[in-house]
């Protein structure tokens, strides 16, 4: 597999050896069921794979006869596709992945939705510099100009305006694993993933050289 | 928050007990291109800061009349030994007004325990 699902628990810090300082950010991922295996539309193998549990009397019957036809019995939070890489073995139905599909070094991309910070003006949302605060000002946060005038009398498409901010998806990419702990569930990602604590997360790895690393 | 606390828990070294007002020996592991060799530093704790596996403490001595200070994260592989030399009976946490003092004014009293 080249992927799993976890949760952000927070974050913390690794010292090496020689006393160099990591941050790290903690992730419990899986052990995640296979739910379905399929294709995909480019021909692919995909795997179904699920992460937590989900409440019987919350759950579509839909739902739990999905998961039951893979032999698993409680349904879990989430359902989402993970590309089997191609000559890897394929995993079996109700087999549960662990995070040992990842080995230090690795280098992953993290989704995940990031805090919600609600509507929020220019300021805090595009780092604007607001007005000046004397000076015969009046609105101290606004965005000064929205653009020319009569021509070409309408506002260009894609203007930093205020608007909802975060609660978004955002996928990290070429972080590196620092840890990998089998027993607990854990893995150490180098650095800050989306989202906050408990937020859910799409960890896979990311094939090739990045820009990013 | 405590999961994580706990589980950064591993990484904790035993120290002995320790705070601000006490004169510690820090021995810092010191890298000299292969060789490595420890180092002292000598001075008043002003304080301790953060928890679990962040926590640092900051050491003030007097380095040929120039007042030093350095930060030490207490449970780096870096510190090979924290040695409690003196305790002082100080009533704040943090001794930052030792700065503007010295000679006799940034004595501390010793604490004794009977």
């Amino acid at each position: 597999m080249n992927g799993l699902i976890g949760r952000k628990l927070g974050m913390t810090r690794v010292f090496a050896e020689d006393g160099t300082v990591t941050p790290v950010t903690v992730v419990e991922a899986g052990p995640c069921p296979v739910i379905q295996l399929k294709e995909n539309s480019r021909g692919n193998k995909v795997a179904q794979l699920g992460f937590g549990e989900k409440k019987a009397k919350r759950t579509a019957k839909a739902l739990s006869g999905h998961v039951k036809a893979a032999g698993v019995e409680a349904a879990p939070r989430i359902l989402r596709d993970f590309e089997v890489p191609e000559g890897a073995e394929s995993p079996a139905l109700g087999d549960r992945v662990k995070v040992d599909v990842f080995a230090e070094g690795d280098v992953v991309k993290i989704t995940g939705t990031t805090r919600g910070r609600g509507f929020q003006g220019v300021v805090k949302r595009y780092n604007f510099r607001g007005a000046p605060a004397s000076h015969g000002h009046s609105r101290h946060r606004s965005r000064g100009s929205m653009g020319p005038g009569t021509d070409p009398s309408r506002v260009v498409k894609g203007m930093k305006l205020p608007g909802q901010m975060g609660n978004k998806q955002q996928t990290e990419l070429g972080l590196s694993v620092v840890r990998v702990d089998v027993e607990k569930n854990l893995i150490f990602i180098k650095g800050a993933v989306p989202g906050p604590k408990t937020g859910l997360l799409l960890i896979k790895k990311q094939e090739g050289k990045s820009r990013y690393v | 928050m405590e999961r994580v606390a706990e589980i950064s828990r591993e990484g904790l070294r035993e120290l002995p007990d320790f705070g601000p007002g006490d004169v510690l020996r820090v021995m810092v592991r010191v890298r000299e291109g292969e060789k490595v060799r420890l180092q002292a530093f000598e001075g008043v704790c002003l304080g301790r800061r953060g928890g679990g596996v962040n926590e640092t403490v900051t050491v003030r001595k007097i380095s040929q009349g120039i007042g030093v200070e350095r930060i030490f994260p207490i449970h780096s592989p870096n510190l090979a030994e924290l040695k409690v030399v003196r305790r002082g009976r100080v009533r704040r946490a943090k001794l930052y007004y030792l700065r503007e003092r010295s000679g006799k004014a940034a004595r501390i009293k010793e604490r004794k325990e009977y």
